[in-house]
């Protein structure tokens, strides 16, 4: 079974060339891929990350809303009982990671990250939550 | 006979106010105006492919647009005040994401955006705090804004009338251009068709009432920075134009009635020479079709203008002072490529919107171009290079290719293929394609991009400072707003509101005497397009990779 990975946008951010690369990326990788779509609240992420039963999440952000959506996205899956990791990509400044971290993204995703390190993240974000696929 | 290009050229020229410069290299050789063949294409005569004028930057140098905006309307007044005392000529308004998607500030949705992409503008005081101390009457104002455009143009008529400049005198662009924001930029509201007569109202009522105004920036750049490639930028570009111009004569305007009053935007991009290319393919074809297609008679309708932006897509936020490197290349490349306009991006816009200083360097890089290189003296410089005249030939081919399939989408007409295009999401697959595609040969590294798949040695430095939007900023907003909730005539907002609700039902009324009244009486942004949605509905784009 493949890994199941929820990609999002959330809030009123309309650039959506990012998360489509990543989103093909993680597929030809083989993971399951599914988009929400623009426009998002972190409460209807969390619910279809749930519904999806996913094993782990993904956020694009390039507005600069990071440090408000994306902790906000957390809680509302922690407060649904989910422990699925968030990964946050896009345009974040080195000086957001540590706060976000610290709001319980499990990894941040910058400007040049490799689509290796992107498959790779996500993989190692889900296993540490002890969500893992055979090779 | 009739005379040859080179003479027309020549009695174009001669009638031709020029600039007080002089045009000599820095050795002393008189340079002419332009150069070529007896019998070959020349600037400011059909097909325009060399310019659309026939002295170009020798009657005057290309607009230094720079794009700004940020926080609250005071903070971007501030910014906009700098920008002309440095020597900018134009302002440029960036919108923040709530305004973009017509939401006020106290929107729950709009919470952490406020002010950060741009500039918050939620109601017609906030428009007059923009342009605090600075004269309508003297300076070109555009406005990068689509969904509520019309609303967005209402609250600037209102507040300049208010400030005692006439709409009649008013000068500026309003982007204004639907349709790629359903392709590329993706900042709608309504559905297609219902977007499509805001456009058609702002169109007929400037033609009408505004004749310094551009109803339309016909914008490539937003496909481009998506991931289409330039072909796709050039076609598709010119696709919704043509589409504009339909829409247009459906209502009933004369082609040159309007035609000569709408502009493109163009991405400037890291190809150096296939962007010059995509600019000279987009004059010819442009001039092509709007005469044999669509009839255009005057000059003016059949000359392609445009503004040029440096490619923020080109960006990187590894090693962030070599972004002014590539952003004077591009820009070198529009300028080149006979720009009428131009934004330079600054260098740390990789990671946020720019500190003063980032953005006086980019300013500083145009003015560079402008005055130290004397690449402005001669129109068209590349103009009969084999090489350049190929890649022109090669980019007119490819988008004349896709132009033909765009209408016959549509049956033929331009407007239906656009429309269906969209809602077929054969616009977006095309340019997510194609992105995908950019992305792999970078991974690949068939594509080498300075400190991102090589040449990583001083990566690590430190980021000097970047500009941070706080969110006492938002807060302060969102308190103005609640005042002026408070504050204003509550009886007229309502009516201003019915009498909007009421048009808005009736497809063949112009909404925007409507939606000055609305803004004059405070009605908010929020609330125009609140009012208008109950009466258009709303667009979903059905998510797909």
């Amino acid at each position: 079974m493949a890994l199941r990975i929820l990609v999002a946008k959330v809030g009123l951010d309309g650039h959506d060339r990012g998360i489509k690369v990543v989103a093909r990326t993680l597929r030809d990788a083989g993971m399951e891929v599914i988009y929400t779509g623009l426009f998002q609240t972190p409460e209807s992420v969390a619910v279809a990350a749930i519904d999806e039963d996913v094993d782990a999440v993904g956020l694009s952000m390039l507005s600069g809303a990071h440090l408000t959506l994306a902790p906000l996205v957390v809680q509302a899956l922690r407060e649904r009982g989910s422990s699925a990791p968030v990964v946050v990509g896009g345009i974040i400044p080195d000086a957001d990671v540590a706060e976000l971290r610290r709001a319980g993204v499990a990894a941040v995703l910058g400007p040049g990250a490799t689509a290796d390190v992107v498959v790779e993240t996500m993989r190692s974000v889900a296993a540490a939550v002890g969500h893992t696929v055979a090779e | 006979m009739a005379p040859s290009s080179r003479e027309e050229w020549e009695r174009r020229f001669a009638a031709s106010r020029l600039r007080e410069a002089s045009f000599r290299t820095m050795s002393g050789v008189q340079l002419d105006p332009v150069y070529g063949t007896s019998d070959g294409e020349y600037p400011g005569v059909w097909p325009y492919t060399r310019g659309p004028y026939a002295s170009m930057y020798r009657s005057k140098l290309w607009t230094m647009r720079m794009f700004a905006g940020f926080g609250t309307a005071l903070d971007t007044n501030a910014r906009f005040r700098e920008i002309i005392r440095a020597g900018g000529d134009g302002l440029s308004i960036a919108f923040d994401m709530p305004t973009l998607l017509g939401l006020d500030s106290d929107h729950p949705m709009s919470l952490g955006e406020v002010g950060r992409c741009g500039v918050a503008i939620d109601s017609i005081a906030d428009m007059r705090d923009l342009f605090a101390g600075i004269d309508l009457g003297k300076i070109s104002t555009s406005m990068t804004i689509n969904s509520p455009a019309a609303p967005i143009l209402a609250m600037f008529v209102a507040q300049a009338q208010d400030a005692g400049v006439h709409r009649g005198d008013l000068r500026g662009t309003l982007q204004n251009d639907i349709l790629k924001e359903y392709q590329a930029q993706k900042e709608f509201v309504f559905p297609p068709r219902q977007s499509m007569r805001l456009v058609r109202d702002v169109i007929d009522f400037t033609t009408a009432e505004m004749p310094y105004w551009h109803s339309v920036s016909i914008s490539g750049y937003h496909i481009r920075e998506a991931g289409s490639t330039a072909a796709e930028e050039l076609a598709f570009t010119l696709a919704n134009g043509f589409a504009y111009v339909e829409l247009a004569r459906e209502a009933g305007l004369a082609v040159d009635a309007f035609a000569p009053r709408l502009s493109f935007f163009f991405n400037a991009h890291i190809d150096f020479f296939e962007e010059i290319a995509k600019y000279r393919a987009a004059r010819r074809i442009w001039a092509m079709w709007m005469r044999d297609r669509y009839g255009a008679h005057d000059e003016r309708s059949l000359q392609l203008r445009f503004h040029a932006q440096t490619a923020g897509v080109s960006l990187t936020a590894q090693q962030l002072e070599v972004n002014v490197v590539r952003t004077a290349l591009e820009a070198l490349a529009a300028v080149l490529g006979g720009a009428q306009s131009l934004h330079t991006n600054s260098m740390d816009e990789a990671l946020a919107l720019p500190t003063d200083r980032a953005a006086r360097i980019a300013l500083r890089t145009q003015q560079v171009i402008a005055h130290e290189t004397n690449v402005a003296h001669v129109a068209d410089p590349l103009g009969g290079s084999w090489f350049v005249e190929h890649l022109t030939d090669e980019l007119q081919k490819t988008a004349e290719e896709i132009l033909n399939t765009v209408a016959d989408k549509g049956g033929g007409s331009m407007l239906e293929g656009c429309i269906k295009g969209i809602e077929d999401n054969w616009f977006q697959s095309r340019i997510a394609d194609s992105a995908y595609e950019l992305e792999r040969t970078l991974n690949t590294g068939e594509r080498i991009v300075v400190g991102v798949n090589r040449f990583m040695e001083g990566n690590d430095d430190e980021v000097a400072e970047i500009l941070r939007i706080t969110r006492e900023q938002e807060q302060r907003q969102c308190d103005r707003l609640r005042e002026l909730r408070h504050s204003r005539d509550t009886g007229r907002v309502e009516d201003a509101r019915a009498v909007l609700a009421k048009l808005a039902a009736q497809p063949e009324a112009n909404l925007m005497p409507a939606l000055i009244d609305a803004a004059r009486a405070q009605v908010t942004l929020g609330e125009m397009m609140a009012t208008l949605g109950s009466v258009f509905g709303r667009h979903v784009e059905t998510p797909s990779i």
